[in-house]
């Protein structure tokens, strides 16, 4: 069924919210990863939304979802009225977001009415009304107790009905039937040329209008997701961009942006001795996001694995996003500086996932970094790199994207390391994205009397003592070892940088 | 669909055709009592002898409107002979009727 693990933050956030009735307005959460964060808790209960879009931008699978996790997760049978596919078509259709329509039908938490309009088997004589429609309807939401309805899409009926004046007295019935009987409806609307539908629906929903757009750049989809109204609510007013995958719609950003999650005192080592006495004797504070900056072949790689490395061996888990190499090329690459990671993964304590940056767009990375960490739960997570993340041009956007990630891992207590590449002509600091880490560790490979010289530098680690200068290390089969360092303490007078 | 040749003559109607109507109302509203009195009517002209009307109130029975995919009302349904058809209204017009029940051509 419907998987839920990455939803289950957002769902619960979303119910609290809808208790309390924010502003007055009772929510209705949707349970859709994403959503109920950027609508402040979800649709207007009891009322009608209309969720507009032009032809395969995911309106029925939204709306579909809406339904199925009504069902599973709050308790809320749904009616699906359909007006284009028949309920085997939905069914299969919806299949391949991992929601198992004909299950729930067999339950009796939904009910699909298919209703077709044949126009051309229609002969149209005299005055007539759409009573048929209203007591198909009422008989689907009596069958199943229904809370919520969809209706996709109503504009079937000015197609298939050729007086338009009834049509449009009835649609005006349609909505004050539907808010008589405090059903949490969603109508889906074509685009119009020039207005949000092609036939005017808007003007019979006042509550709540979302907008959904794909758009192609650079070859990569991208689907959008905007609230252009929601009568009496707070709500996120940007374009969200967000994904369909094999668990259902996801909205990004999937957390909302907070700073109150719990900080913690315990220190974790880095796994490497000497950058653990760099940094004040202790390691890394768990739960803290590391930024490790350098330059090709510098060793950020190798320094990132040593944390993952000692997570394992503390029997925690852990999981690496490599978006440069395959896992094997992973495994093996480290196995030369001496870190077996295969016997980790064999004791599932970790997970490597590999992907080609840019074979999606970067949404959906980031909502399957959201996935994997649901479902692992691990307490060490290692992205490298992150540049593997931000090679298009949507750089501010997708640092929006990126801010929200740091701060759900943070929320999960999670240590999150991040390499960051530079090359000798992007030597700009990633000022926007370090000012989010809580740790920031410089390596260099610099070259003295023909020899290479590889350097560690803390740039900055909150909250603790730390060296201030810069070590040298060495990169073997034996591992990343700072040369040894025995004045490390008497070389430098520690400072406390709290920022 | 309809490219025959238009024409306002009344088609000899089969003798061994057996007409099987079926209305569908929701209750007893103005509506729908104008459609059964019109539709009795165009069938004592045009089919006596031959028909037979069946009445579905939806108010007491919801679920049979699925069915015969019913969404306006009063919907009159010609069963037999095939194909199914459907004219939507309180029939009004005995010419549209005879053109929906397909026993003139419009």
């Amino acid at each position: 069924m419907a998987k839920v693990s990455i939803t289950n933050g957002a769902t619960k956030k979303a119910e609290a919210v809808s208790a309390k009735s924010r502003g007055g307005l009772a929510k209705c959460p949707t349970g859709i990863a994403g959503f109920d964060e950027i609508s402040e808790g979800g649709l207007p209960r009891g009322r009608p939304t209309l969720l507009c879009g032009s032809a395969g931008c995911g309106k029925t699978l939204l709306a579909v979802e809406f339904l199925v996790r009504g069902a599973a997760q709050f308790n809320e049978p749904g009616v699906f009225v359909s007006f284009e596919e028949s309920s085997p078509e939905l069914a299969e259709n919806v299949r391949s977001l991992g929601f198992n329509l004909e299950q729930w039908v067999a339950r009796k938490k939904i009910a699909v009415d298919h209703v077709a309009i044949e126009r051309s088997e229609i002969e149209e004589t005299g005055e007539y009304d759409l009573e048929g429609l209203f007591i198909r309807l009422d008989h689907a939401v009596k069958s199943v107790g229904a809370k919520r309805i969809v209706l996709d899409t109503l504009e079937a009926l000015f197609s298939g009905l050729s007086n338009e004046a009834i049509v449009r007295a009835e649609l005006r019935r349609l909505f004050r039937w539907l808010k008589d009987r405090r059903l949490t409806a969603v109508i889906t609307g074509e685009r119009g040329e020039d207005s949000l539908t092609r036939y005017g629906l808007e003007e019979y929903v006042a509550d709540c209008v979302i907008l959904l757009d794909h758009r192609v750049s650079d070859q990569i989809t991208t689907r959008r997701l905007r609230i252009v109204k929601y009568r009496g609510s707070l709500h996120g007013t940007n374009e969200y961009p967000f994904l369909i995958s094999s668990h259902g719609v996801s909205v990004l950003p999937i957390t909302s942006l907070t700073l109150d999650y719990p900080v913690c005192e315990e220190r974790i080592s880095t796994g490497v001795r000497g950058v653990d006495d760099m940094l004040g004797g202790k390691g890394y504070y768990r739960g803290s996001s590391i930024l490790i900056t350098g330059q090709p072949g510098t060793g950020k790689t190798s320094l990132g694995a040593h944390l993952v490395d000692a997570a394992c061996r503390r029997g925690e888990r852990a999981i690496i996003f490599a978006y440069e190499e395959s896992v094997s090329q992973v495994v093996r690459n480290l196995r030369s500086v001496g870190l077996d990671l295969g016997r980790w993964t064999k004791k599932r304590l970790l997970e490597v996932h590999a992907a080609r940056p840019t074979l999606y767009g970067v949404e959906r990375h980031l909502v399957e970094m959201h996935e994997r960490v649901g479902e692992f739960d691990p307490s060490v997570v290692f992205v490298d790199p992150m540049n593997g993340l931000s090679i298009t041009d949507q750089a501010i956007e997708l640092q929006s994207i990126l801010v929200r990630l740091i701060d759900f891992l943070k929320q999960q207590g999670i240590t999150a390391a991040f390499s960051q590449l530079y090359t000798a002509d992007t030597l700009h600091e990633p000022v926007g994205i370090s000012s989010l880490m809580d740790c920031w560790l410089e390596l260099r490979n610099e070259e003295k009397d023909g020899l290479h010289r590889r350097t560690i530098f803390i740039r900055k680690s909150r909250g603790m003592s730390h060296s201030n200068r810069r070590h040298e290390f060495m990169l073997s089969s034996r591992g990343f070892r700072l040369e040894p360092l025995p004045d490390l303490v008497a070389q430098h007078a520690p400072r406390t940088e709290l920022v | 669909m309809k490219t025959r040749p238009v024409s306002l003559k009344v088609r000899r109607p089969d003798p061994a055709a057996k007409w099987q109507l079926r209305l569908y109302v929701a209750g007893q509203t103005q509506k729908s009592s104008e459609a059964l009195a019109n539709l009795k009517r165009i069938c004592d002209t045009h089919l006596a002898g031959r028909y037979r009307i069946e009445v579905v109130d939806l108010v007491k029975k919801p679920s049979l409107a699925a069915g015969d995919q019913i969404l306006a009302l009063p919907t009159l349904v010609r069963k037999l002979p095939p194909p199914a058809r459907k004219i939507i209204g309180n029939l009004s017009s005995e010419h549209r009727v005879l053109v929906g029940l397909d026993l003139r051509t419009s």
